[in-house]
């Protein structure tokens, strides 16, 4: 599609036609506040969405109706229960905020809400279309994980400030498992910098553009080491997320939901706003660094405008996301930390190396690129082939002791 | 102008704040306060890169570290008392302050400030990567070794004040009923 084309530029056009009213020195400050509320907006409403949206494909996958009940207030109309987080938002807002005695109250206060801040930062860098990107920096990549990584702060708070063993112990193995796992996730991106030479998220983005054969995407996904790198990234931003199977941070059977046992009312609801707004944030990353970000998956299909294509690739991740939830149980803590360690992250350096060489094989031509495909392909293989053996050697298959 | 105040008293405010308070996890989190300030100093004077990795770096892994430390090292038992606001005390800090001060005022005052403001140097994410990578990749890898170095110690510190496991277990198991599972020491 023409990049100027008035569907493209439809957003921007709005903006400046409602910055226009105002005089000039306050425009600037006017844009940048459009952008914001633009982005908390559409994700808030997209964070209410995906609540009813998880348990309903919770429920479809476990085979019951989910939630239907909640439709139009005064009415017998239902809309498969569309009006259920509207009824989930002012019941958290209704109900009491219990602080304990003994807490630290500033930072039993503080803790939910820098948790939040954090995880809206970091939708700045995010190239949401072709001309969409709020903030557009030189190192954007490196300001998205600047930002994430002040979460776990805001965990330690919460879990410390509750004055609570079950918080704290919680918080301490959650930020095991934040730390554990920021190494897989940041190691998995460094290949992605590295071949497309630049920090840029937006840059990023227009690396993947062009077709193979005219037609066929050139997303990086769609290259060894992308794929590696994506099925890394994936598993670590299900990890830095605390989504099952790694949700052990909130364990509601084991640690009656870890740092969160002494939330309620709409703290508690702050918590998960900010896990929703992280996963958002973190597939909106894993799109733009291996899906070809706001790219159309095939060349006749580049006349629907960019941020169409953008939201469709961000649902299908939010999707795949729900799907592991609903397919697989959790993890334990050892097993949690010896997949990151003795896994993830090996196979993550093993990519790195691939992905020099495939960096250093750019100009082979012709039929040499089908075997420099292959022998990254084969790179990759081997070591998780080996990897995957070793981590489960003496340990597999487990055998199941049930109380009698 | 009027940022470069804010950001000055907000660093300074906090770092103070994490010297003088007795409780250690505010002082560890103000301190991250105080590194935060940091890199808004660096936004504000335009050195992006080393802001972003200022926040990563100090914000997110160091303050860890430190909340680790703290949490996993116990003090000493008994704890050392000093009595505070001795004389003794007033004048090692005084010594000490006014040292860390001299050489301070002495840096400021011995290097050349051009009369005229410089532009603005502009340097790219890819030119300070190529720097680092290049003619500095030495004195990177050694902070990197001596960050482990120190991560690897502080492990140790906090794992060896620890009694054996197997030791205590005996104790416990040994211990004649009704008597208290420890005599002194930490509450059980």
């Amino acid at each position: 599609m023409n990049a100027d084309s008035i569907l493209e530029r439809g957003p921007l056009l709005v903006r400046d036609w409602l910055v226009s009213f105002l005089p000039e020195p306050a425009r600037w400050l006017a844009g940048s506040l459009l952008a914001i509320t633009a982005v908390i907006v559409a994700f808030a409403s997209l964070f209410a969405l995906l609540t009813l949206i998880e348990r309903k494909v919770l429920a479809r996958v476990q085979n019951r109706p989910g939630p239907n009940r909640v439709g139009i207030p005064l009415t017998k109309i239902r809309l498969f229960g569309l009006g259920q987080p509207l009824a989930d938002g002012i019941k958290m807002l209704t109900k009491e905020d219990i602080v304990p005695r003994s807490a630290d109250r500033v930072l039993h206060f503080l803790a939910p809400v820098a948790l939040l801040a954090f995880a809206i930062l970091t939708f700045a860098v995010i190239p949401f279309g072709r001309h969409l990107v709020p903030v557009e920096l030189e190192a954007g990549v490196l300001y998205f994980f600047a930002a994430g990584a002040a979460t776990e702060l805001a965990v330690f708070m919460a879990g410390w400030a509750s004055r609570n063993k079950y918080s704290l112990l919680a918080a301490m193995r959650a930020l095991a498992q934040l730390i554990s796992y920021e190494l897989p996730l940041l190691l998995s991106v460094v290949p992605v910098v590295m071949l497309a030479g630049t920090l840029s998220t937006t840059g990023i983005v227009e690396r993947q553009g062009g077709w193979t054969f005219g037609l066929l995407p050139q997303w990086h996904v769609f290259t060894p080491w992308g794929a590696a790198g994506f099925a890394i990234f994936f598993v670590a931003a299900l990890a830095e997320s605390n989504r099952s199977p790694f949700d052990l941070p909130e364990a509601e059977s084991e640690l009656i939901a870890g740092h969160l046992t002494e939330y309620s009312g709409f703290k508690y609801a702050l918590f998960f706003m900010a896990e929703y707004f992280g996963m958002c944030a973190l597939c909106g990353m894993g799109v733009t660094l291996f899906l070809g970000g706001w790219q159309a998956p095939l060349s006749f299909l580049a006349f629907i405008p960019s941020y169409i294509w953008f939201g469709a690739k961000l649902m299908t991740l939010l999707l795949a996301f729900m799907w592991v939830r609903a397919t697989l149980p959790r993890l334990r803590i050892d097993q949690l930390t010896r997949l990151a360690w003795k896994f993830l992250v090996p196979l993550a350096l093993v990519n790195l190396g691939v992905a020099a060489f495939w960096s250093l094989s750019a100009d082979w031509t012709g039929a040499v690129r089908l075997t420099r495909w292959l022998i990254a392909a084969m790179l990759l293989a081997g070591p998780f082939v080996l990897l995957g053996r070793k981590l489960t050697a003496g340990l597999a298959p487990r055998i199941y002791r049930y109380a009698t | 102008m009027m940022a470069l105040i804010l950001i000055a008293l907000v660093t300074l405010a906090s770092a103070a704040a994490a010297m003088l308070l007795r409780n250690l996890i505010h002082s560890a989190l103000l301190l991250t306060a105080s590194w935060a300030g940091l890199a808004a100093f660096y936004l504000w004077a335009g050195a992006e890169f080393v802001a972003f990795a200022q926040v990563l770096v100090y914000v997110g892994a160091i303050s860890m570290v430190v909340l680790f430390a703290v949490l996993l090292t116990r003090p000493p038992q008994p704890m050392p008392v000093t009595p505070p606001n001795t004389l003794g005390r007033a004048l090692v800090a005084l010594i000490t302050g006014g040292a860390v001060l001299g050489v301070f005022i002495g840096a400021i005052v011995s290097s050349p400030l051009p009369a005229t403001a410089a532009p603005a140097p502009t340097v790219s994410v890819k030119q300070l990567g190529l720097e680092l990578a290049g003619r500095h990749a030495g004195a990177l890898l050694i902070v990197g070794a001596l960050l482990t170095v120190a991560l690897l110690g502080a492990v140790v510190l906090a794992a060896t004040d620890r009694e054996p496991v197997g030791a205590s277990l005996d104790d416990v198991r040994g211990r004649p009923p009704g008597t208290p599972l420890q005599k002194s020491g930490d509450a059980p």
